[in-house]
C-alpha cells in the first residue's frame, strides 16, 4: 500500500489590496510515496515544499486536489494519530520544560498515561535531551528545539513521518544526529517525508527524491540509480586543438569546445590520462571530481521548461 | 469534557499563570486595601458601600482587561508563533482546540475572581467588622461578573478569529463599553420611530447586555438579586457565549495557517 498518494493536488492564495488575484503557490501536483521508503523533497526557498506538507498537515485547505495519507483520505481525523510532523524551524510554548511539552504532546496524541512518561523520558533521551528535560524552553538553543522537534514528531511511535528542512540550524553534530534518527527510523519500517535544500543530505538518506521549484513537481528519480552514473568519475579540461589520440585510446569521453578539451574519465584511469597530457606537452586547466550526479539533476530539474517560460512570460503561476 | 479539550484548557491555564497573569492580583490587593484603611478613617456609614462599590468594580476592570488582551492572542499568538502546526498535526481538531482555548482562559479568570473576591470579602470585613445577611448579594454580583468574564473571552475570541490583534482589541472593548449601556439603548429604541427605531432596536439587542450583568450598585446598597435574573443572566451569558465562540470556530475552521 502507498503510504502517501497526492492526488493533483493544488493551492493558490489570492493576493493583492484592491484586486485580488490568485497566486498559484503549488501546481496540480501528483506524487505517490512508498510504505518504508525515505523520499526527499528538494528545491530551493520558496519552491512549494512547505506548502505541499501544510497542506498534508491540514494547516491550509487545497484549492482543488486530495490526497490519502496510509490508505485514508487526508482529512480523516484518524490520519493524525498515525502521522508525526515536525514543522520547518519550529517554536514551541516557550513557558513549558521540555518533558511537559512532550508529556502534552503525549496527551494530545492519545497515549495513554501509563507508560506515556516513561516514553516521554525515552524521547528525550534519545535526542539527547535529558539533561536539560526541565529546562524552560525560553532558554533552548535553536539546535535544542530542533532535537525536541524531532522527539515530538516520533514521540507517539507515527508509521509516517513529515520532516521540514529538519536539519535547518543545526551544528555538523546535530545534523549527523538527524541523519542517524531517520536511518534509525527506516529500519524500524516508517516512511519519511522530508524536504530539504541539501543535497548530501537527501543523497545519503533518501530512496528517492523529488525536484519541486516554483510550485511545480519537474521530476522524480531514485537516489541510487542516479548517483551510480557519476560514482567514482573525474573531468579533465585542458588546452588542444583536437582531442589527443592516446585519449581516444583509453576509451576516454572527450569533447572538443574551441581550444579546450573537455574529458570525463574514471579515476582509476586518471593517471594515464595525465601521462597523456605531459607525453603532448598539452596544458591542463583543471581537474575536479564529477559533480554528483544528484546536484546535475537537481540543477537540470530545475531549469524552467520552455512551455512554463512562455507561461511566465504571461504571466500566469507563481 | 472531551480529554483534549482539558489538555488545551490546562495549558493555557498554565501559560497564563507562567506569565505572570495574575501578579495584576497585587496591584488589586493594593488598591482595595488602600481603600479600606482610607474609607475606614473617613466615611461615616458609608464604609460598606463604598467597599462593595469599588472591590466589585476594580474586580470587573480587571478581568476585563485581562479577558481582551489574553483573550485577543489566544489564537492568533499560536498562529503566529505557528505553536499551532504541531498542536493540529495532532488528533486535535480546530474547534477542540478554540473551545480549549476559551475554557484555559476563562478558568483563569475565574481563578482570578475568587482570589479578588477573597480580597474584597476581607476588605468588607475590616470597615464593617462583620458580615451581614446582605452580603451574600455580594457573591451573586461576583457571579454576574464571571458571567460577563465569559461573553469577553468569547468576543475577544471570536474578533481575533478574522482580526489583528489591536482591532480585535477595540471592537471587544467597543462592545463592552457599548454593552454597559444596552438597557439606555433599549429605552432610546423604545422612544425612536422608524427605519432609525428600528435600527437601533436591532442593535440594542444585538450587543451583548453588560448593563444587566452589572448588580454592583444595587448589592452596595444592601437590595436583594431576584432569582429570576439570576436564571435569565445565566441563560444569557450562556447563550452568547456560545454564539460568539460557535462564530469563532467555523471561522477558524476554514482559515488557512499561513
Amino acid at each position: 500500500m502507498a503510504a502517501i498518494e497526492i492526488l493533483d493536488l493544488e493551492k493558490s492564495y489570492l493576493v493583492g489590496f484592491w484586486r485580488k488575484r490568485p497566486k498559484l503557490a503549488l501546481r496540480p501536483l501528483r506524487l505517490t510515496i512508498e510504505e518504508g521508503e525515505v523520499f526527499g523533497f528538494l528545491g530551493p526557498n520558496g519552491a512549494g515544499k512547505t506548502t505541499t506538507l501544510k497542506l498534508l498537515m491540514g494547516l491550509v485547505f487545497p484549492t482543488a486536489g486530495t490526497a490519502r495519507i496510509l490508505g485514508l483520505d487526508m482529512d480523516d481525523p484518524r490520519v493524525k494519530s498515525q502521522i508525526g510532523f515536525l514543522p520547518e524551524q519550529p517554536y514551541f510554548y516557550d513557558h513549558l520544560s521540555a518533558r511537559e511539552l512532550l508529556n502534552y504532546y503525549g496527551q494530545l496524541s492519545g497515549l495513554p498515561a501509563k507508560g506515556r512518561s516513561a516514553r516521554v523520558e525515552q524521547m528525550l533521551e534519545r535526542v539527547g535531551l535529558s539533561d536539560s528535560a526541565g529546562v524552560q524552553l525560553r532558554k533552548f538553543s535553536k539546535g535544542m528545539l530542533q532535537r525536541l522537534g524531532l522527539a515530538q514528531a516520533v514521540l507517539h511511535d507515527p508509521k509516517l513521518v513529515f520532516l521540514d528542512e529538519p536539519m535547518s540550524g543545526l551544528d555538523p553534530m546535530g545534523r549527523r544526529e538527524v541523519r542517524d534518527l531517520i536511518q534509525q527510523l527506516r529500519s524500524e519500517g516508517k516512511t519519511v517525508f522530508f524536504s530539504t535544500h541539501i543535497l548530501s543530505d537527501a543523497e545519503a538518506l533518501c530512496d528517492r527524491v523529488g525536484v519541486i521549484n516554483q510550485g511545480e513537481l519537474r521530476g522524480v528519480g531514485a537516489v541510487a540509480e542516479l548517483t551510480a552514473q557519476t560514482r567514482g568519475k573525474i573531468e579533465i579540461i585542458f588546452y588542444a586543438q583536437r582531442v589527443p589520440a592516446g585519449l581516444t585510446g583509453l576509451g576516454v569521453e572527450a569533447r572538443l569546445s574551441g581550444d579546450m578539451v573537455n574529458a570525463v574519465l574514471p579515476e582509476e584511469q586518471q593517471d594515464a590520462a595525465l601521462e597523456v597530457l605531459r607525453r603532448d606537452g598539452l596544458k591542463l586547466l583543471s581537474l575536479t571530481p564529477v559533480r554528483s550526479s544528484l546536484e546535475e539533476y537537481y540543477i537540470q530539474k530545475l531549469q524552467p521548461s520552455e512551455g512554463r517560460k512562455e507561461e511566465d512570460r504571461k504571466g500566469v503561476g507563481a | 469534557m472531551n480529554s483534549r479539550i482539558g489538555y488545551i484548557a490546562f495549558n493555557t491555564f498554565r501559560e497564563a499563570v507562567r506569565d505572570r497573569v495574575l501578579y495584576n492580583l497585587i496591584a488589586f490587593a493594593l488598591l482595595l486595601s488602600g481603600a479600606a484603611i482610607l474609607v475606614g478613617e473617613i466615611s461615616i456609614d458609608i464604609e460598606r458601600l463604598v467597599v462593595v462599590n469599588l472591590g466589585l468594580t476594580a474586580v470587573s476592570l480587571f478581568g476585563v482587561v485581562i479577558a481582551i488582551f489574553i483573550g485577543i492572542g489566544l489564537v492568533s499568538k499560536e498562529i503566529d508563533k505557528r505553536t499551532l502546526y504541531t498542536v493540529l498535526s495532532r488528533p486535535v481538531r480546530r474547534w477542540e482546540f478554540v473551545v480549549g482555548k476559551f475554557f484555559g482562559l476563562t478558568g483563569t479568570l475565574v481563578v482570578n475572581t475568587l482570589l479578588m473576591a477573597i480580597g474584597v470579602l476581607l476588605a468588607l470585613l475590616y470597615v464593617a467588622h462583620k458580615f451581614e445577611k446582605m452580603d451574600a448579594w455580594v457573591l451573586v454580583a461576583l457571579y454576574f461578573i464571571v458571567l460577563q468574564f465569559l461573553i469577553v473571552c468569547a468576543l475577544a475570541l471570536f474578533f481575533s478569529s478574522f482580526s489583528t490583534p489591536l482591532m480585535s482589541a477595540v471592537f471587544t472593548f467597543a462592545l463592552f463599553v457599548i454593552g454597559s449601556l444596552a438597557e439606555d439603548l433599549r429605552g432610546f429604541a423604545r422612544i425612536t420611530q422608524g427605519v432609525g427605531g428600528w435600527m437601533a432596536t436591532a442593535v440594542a439587542y444585538l450587543v451583548p447586555n453588560f448593563s444587566a450583568l452589572n448588580v454592583i450598585s444595587q448589592v452596595a446598597h444592601g437590595d436583594a438579586v431576584s432569582g429570576r435574573l439570576i436564571l435569565y443572566n445565566s441563560v444569557y451569558a450562556l447563550l452568547y457565549s456560545a454564539m460568539a465562540i460557535s462564530g469563532a470556530v467555523l471561522i477558524f475552521q476554514r482559515r488557512n495557517l499561513k
